[in-house]
């Protein structure tokens, strides 16, 4: 640049956070359960989040520079984000094509073709995994790879049920399900990694404790309201906390910057819907498993939320 | 099986005759009344909804004109369209003198050095409101094209390379939404000549003579030469900067040659005869600037503060 | 110690204090000063010295214009040189008198003994008013508000709260941190000055928790100043924002497009206190104040008492020239300062601090797309809704930016400072709040 003065409107200060340290941090609090699903699922684990985050990296680059024909800015981490997660939404022994294809339509669907970073109204990620569990329902939902076992496998994995699954439901061990070691995706197993990560994000002021929080407690409410009525039919609350991708969903997905509510009292409301849903379709839908639907309608209704509902102004409401 | 398809045709095609009933019903209930002569004034406008006319879009003037017609002009349509706007009403239209966008400002990126850089959002207002510009002129043009953006006919565009807008005299209808858009008014609307010639004073600072040509080469110094030089009067110096009245002006371009810094110029005009005193700068042709530079460009004088701060 | 705050939004820039121990040290008198005729909020005064004229230090030379203006005195004795326009902070020319120095005259009438004036019972509320009027008194905590005009409250309102505001949340500077360790006592009077003005009996002193020695300093002055509080406020910008400075010391919030004495408070900067002592105890109007110069490479920033007038470029000069990695010069704190294009512009009433920032800090990072994470609405201190503003800004959509109160805004910069893809949001909301000022004034005429 020049030796001449620069001159700006004020502010003339900046705070730390950037696109790429936001990203980061995600990336970061996600590392324990990437480290637990690698100790369960193994190879499997490792090429599908490899597949899935260089596709996603390619596909953004491709497509911002030739369709686009703008300057890519995969390195502000984001899409490396997105195929992380992806991929945490998948079963271990999944076709790398079947990966390649949910990348695409993760990256070309649910997030370039809106314009790209911040213009999406649904949680990419969530786009290309729901896109796969319609286009490929078998290998999406039937065969889960058992932990441990499985581990030196990969296509040719041994399998076995999930809790959230008909057969499983209630039965398996609350403790294996806080630490890892029963059936699911790879992200979704290990609740204990998954809260650690949680904790980080909002010590580091990445996420605030809105929407995990709502989510949490709704789903408690509801579920133990099940249960108390007939323990016989509906598993225990701490069950369905534990089970399935609600940890997952309520700390990693739903928090998404893009397609969430902007004030507080939004976020809250989202949160409640989003359990709300989930809890409906888990007990009375025919998925096992419904928080990527829920998530996905909460994202559509994300901008009538932020329509209608305003942050706290200063001076409105006297205090004291 | 032949039961259900009776049944379901029989309660989809009545579900679709209610519809259709209801939808009639309220088509014919809400009727807004209108008079039909606003379609038909509608139809002859441009419907560029430059806001030219002083009405918010075509539809609105074409209501308004509907009302009372006397001295509506629909500037970007000119006097064809108002014409046909006449007919249609039954009435007379008058005649207006068609106008032309010119800017005034030849601070390009070459003779109006750059004294600090801008790095706030990239829009003319915001740095106007902000503070007087990148150059050591506060009133020439930003060129970050504020105009370009409001400009509804694709007529100016800001040159890259020079930093300053030019005007398409074929495409400009003279609707002045760059003239508003501009926040240092370097844009004005002249009078629109026959094979878009001009003659205008292409500078608008007003500060004293040598302060303005410190900081632009073609700088108008207020000298007022060429006010002594007008035999038709057409020529004013008020507050160090001097402009040509299109209404008196003859075009006779003895100004131009009288000009000493070249802030007066002729454009669209066959080259001068020989015998002619040459100008202190070459003839123009439509929109691109190629006058030559008979002098360098000030050097930024580093020792002097007020220049260039800091020591390369 | 218990520390007050502010409920909605606010950002933590590191506060940089680097000259907090730097005793205030006057500037040496320059060769010329060329006095601004436009130094406050209001109508500009109107200059009552011709070219030619003698002055000396203290006289009137220019009066107030109206209800709404301040007058304006020499800050040096000697000859007018010129009256005519000159460039300010924006490259902009304002109206200004040019006066070349000689020797430093002050006027008969000031009092420049040093002992500490204390006795005020004699004094009435208007006579209070009217001298702070005399002297030019204005805001010297930068916004520059006459003071007479604040202290001079409507029959139908009453004060019950006088709030001193010694914040100082701009990161860098300490002027009013100097002054209220230096001139406590001073300050202390100056509080009671006010009290008696707006015929208040309670005074609250906001001070940050950065600034502990003055917190402590003044509550022991304090026990002696009955009515008068030292509150001191948890670190957090903008609690120097008047509206947040009474939210935090009364509880009381502000209500849009209202002032604060509607909530019965009335607030003046330490500096401006100290100012109105010195105006009615000893006759002084305001020709001088004291200017922090700092920067992270100056060589010896420091706190100046300067006389209104001199050119920026002998303060930098003071603190050991323009380091070598200057990128942006700044007048006032980096928050809400003004960058400036030249040194060759003149001290003014409201010039808190010069402030050169190295290039490592003086660029803007690259412009990236929004990416809705909220942070800019967690920030407002107004509970506002930045991104949507700048949005509603950037497309001239001037109905919805007023339904969306962007009157509200107070420019103090925590949405741009805490959003991640570095986006001009406050150029475009500070526009879309200019525009829309200027569509209610329209209305209402």
């Amino acid at each position: 640049m020049s030796n001449l003065l620069t001159i700006s409107p004020s502010p003339h200060a900046k705070g730390k956070d950037t696109v790429k340290s936001l990203m980061g941090g995600v990336l970061i609090a996600l590392a324990p359960a990437f480290l637990v699903s690698l100790y369960f699922f193994g190879i499997g684990a490792l090429i599908t989040t490899l597949v899935s985050v260089i596709s996603c990296v390619l596909f953004e680059w491709l497509i911002t520079k030739f369709i686009l024909k703008q300057t890519p800015h995969i390195c502000d981490l984001s899409a490396v984000l997105t195929g992380v997660l992806l991929a945490f939404n998948l079963p271990s022994n999944i076709s790398p094509f079947i990966v390649m294809f949910g990348a695409l339509i993760a990256i070309g669907v649910g997030k370039m073709s809106f314009g790209g970073l911040g213009q999406n109204p649904f949680n990419p990620a969530l786009v290309g995994r729901v896109f796969l569990l319609i286009s490929f329902p078998v290998q999406m939902t039937g065969a889960w790879p058992k932990p441990i076992e499985a581990r030196w496998q990969y296509l040719d994995a041994v399998t076995g049920a999930t809790p959230m699954s008909y057969s499983e439901l209630g039965k398996v061990n609350l403790m294996d399900m806080f630490l890892g070691g029963v059936g699911g995706s790879l992200g979704e197993v290990a609740a204990l990694a998954l809260i650690l990560g949680g904790v980080y994000l909002i010590v580091k002021r990445i996420i605030t404790w809105h929407i995990p929080v709502s989510i949490l407690l709704t789903v408690l409410i509801i579920t133990s309201i099940a249960y108390l009525t007939d323990p016989t039919k509906f598993a225990s609350p701490l069950y369905h906390l534990l089970g399935g991708g609600l940890l997952l969903g309520a700390i990693f997905m739903a928090t998404d910057y893009v397609t969430s509510p902007m004030s507080s009292t939004g976020k809250l409301i989202y949160g409640f819907g989003i359990g709300l849903l989930t809890v409906i379709i888990r007990l009375w839908g025919s998925y096992p498993e419904g928080m990527s639907f829920a998530i996905l309608i909460m994202n559509a209704l994300t901008p009538i939320i932020n329509k209608y509902v305003k942050p706290t102004r200063f001076g409105v409401v006297k205090t004291k | 099986m032949d039961n259900v398809i009776v049944v379901s045709v029989l309660i989809l095609g009545g579900i679709a005759i209610l519809a259709a009933l209801i939808l009639y019903v309220i088509a014919k209930k809400f009727k807004v009344e209108e008079d039909p002569r606003i379609d038909l004034v509608a139809e002859c406008l441009p419907g560029a909804n430059c806001g030219g006319c002083g009405f918010a879009g075509c539809r609105n003037f074409a209501e308004a004109c509907v009302k009372d017609f006397s001295g509506k002009v629909c500037t970007a349509g000119g006097n064809d369209v108002m014409k046909k706007v006449a007919d249609v009403l039954g009435l007379k239209a008058e005649e207006t003198a068609p106008k032309i966008a010119v800017v005034r400002c030849q601070g390009s990126k070459e003779c109006r050095p750059k004294t600090n850089a801008y790095e706030g959002a990239k829009t003319c207002a915001i740095v106007s409101a902000t503070y007087g510009g990148e150059t050591g002129c506060a009133f020439g043009c930003i060129g970050l094209g504020d105009c370009e953006k409001a400009c509804q006919f694709g007529a100016i565009k800001v040159n890259q390379e020079t930093g300053l807008p030019e005007v398409n005299d074929e495409k400009c209808t003279g609707c002045g939404s760059c003239v508003k858009a501009c926040p240092k008014i370097v844009i004005e609307l002249r009078k629109k000549n026959p094979k878009f010639r001009k003659v205008y004073v292409s500078c608008i600072n007003k500060d004293k003579g040598a302060t303005a040509k410190k900081a632009c080469s073609k700088a108008c110094i207020g000298c007022g030469k060429c006010a002594k030089t007008c035999q038709f009067g057409a020529i004013t110096v008020e507050n160090n900067v001097a402009y040509i009245d299109f209404e008196k002006c003859k075009m006779c371009r003895k100004c131009v040659v009288e000009c000493p810094t070249g802030a007066i110029r002729e454009e669209n005009f066959p080259p001068r005869k020989p015998k002619e005193e040459a100008p202190k700068q070459l003839n123009t042709s439509t929109g691109a600037d190629k006058v030559e530079i008979t002098k360098e460009p000030e050097k930024i004088n580093l020792d002097k503060p007020s220049d260039n701060l800091l020591k390369e | 110690m218990e520390f007050k705050t502010f409920s909605i939004g606010g950002v933590h820039p590191a506060d940089k204090k680097l000259t907090a121990g730097v005793a205030i040290k006057p500037l040496a008198i320059p060769a010329t000063v060329t006095i601004p005729c436009a130094q406050h909020i209001g109508a500009p005064a109107e200059i009552i010295v011709q070219k030619g004229d003698k002055v000396k230090v203290g006289q009137l030379i220019a009066k107030a214009n109206g209800f709404v203006s301040a007058n304006i005195h020499s800050s040096v004795s000697g000859t007018v040189k010129m009256i005519g326009p000159v460039a300010d902070a924006s490259g902009y020319t304002k109206q200004a008198v040019t006066i070349q120095v000689e020797g430093d005259e002050w006027d008969e009438s000031i009092d420049r003994t040093p002992d500490i004036k204390r006795n005020i019972d004699d004094l009435k509320a208007e006579d209070i008013v009217n001298k702070v009027h005399e002297a030019g008194i204005v805001g010297m905590g930068g916004a520059t508000f006459p003071t007479k005009v604040k202290l001079s409250i409507p029959l139908e309102k009453k004060a019950d709260a006088v709030i001193i505001n010694a914040v100082e949340c701009e990161p860098y500077l300490t002027a009013d941190h100097r002054v209220m360790l230096e001139k406590g006592e001073e300050l202390m009077i100056g509080t009671q000055l006010i009290m008696k003005a707006v015929r208040c009996e309670n005074a609250y002193i906001g001070i940050e928790q950065n600034k502990l020695d003055a917190i402590k300093y003044l509550t022991e002055l304090s026990s002696k100043y009955p009515g008068i509080k030292v509150v001191p406020l948890k670190l957090k910008y903008p609690q120097g924002s008047e509206k947040h400075l009474i939210a935090a010391i009364t509880g009381r919030e502000v209500p849009s497009g209202r002032l604060p004495i509607d909530v019965g408070a009335v607030v003046d900067n330490a500096g401006t206190a100290v100012a109105i002592y010195e105006a009615v105890m000893k006759n002084k109007p305001l020709f001088e104040r004291v200017v922090t110069v700092t920067g992270d490479s100056v060589k010896n920033p420091g706190n100046f008492l300067v006389r209104i007038g001199t050119p920026i470029k002998n303060l930098v000069d003071e603190v050991g020239g323009l380091p070598e990695d200057t990128g942006k010069i700044i007048s006032g704190g980096p928050m809400m300062g003004k960058a400036i294009t030249t040194l060759d512009i003149p001290v003014a009433k409201g010039t808190s601090g010069v402030l050169i920032l190295p290039q490592t800090l003086a660029h803007r990072g690259e412009v990236e797309n929004c990416i809705r994470c909220g942070k800019c609405v967690d920030a407002c201190p107004m509970g506002l809704e930045p991104y949507l503003l700048s949005a509603y800004a950037s497309r001239k959509n001037f109905e919805e930016l007023e339904n969306n109160h962007v009157t509200d805004c107070i420019e103090c910069g925590c949405c741009v400072f805490s959003c991640p893809s570095n986006r001009p949001i406050l150029d475009f909301v500070r526009f879309g709040k200019q525009s829309v000022m200027k569509i209610i004034r329209s209305r209402k005429k």
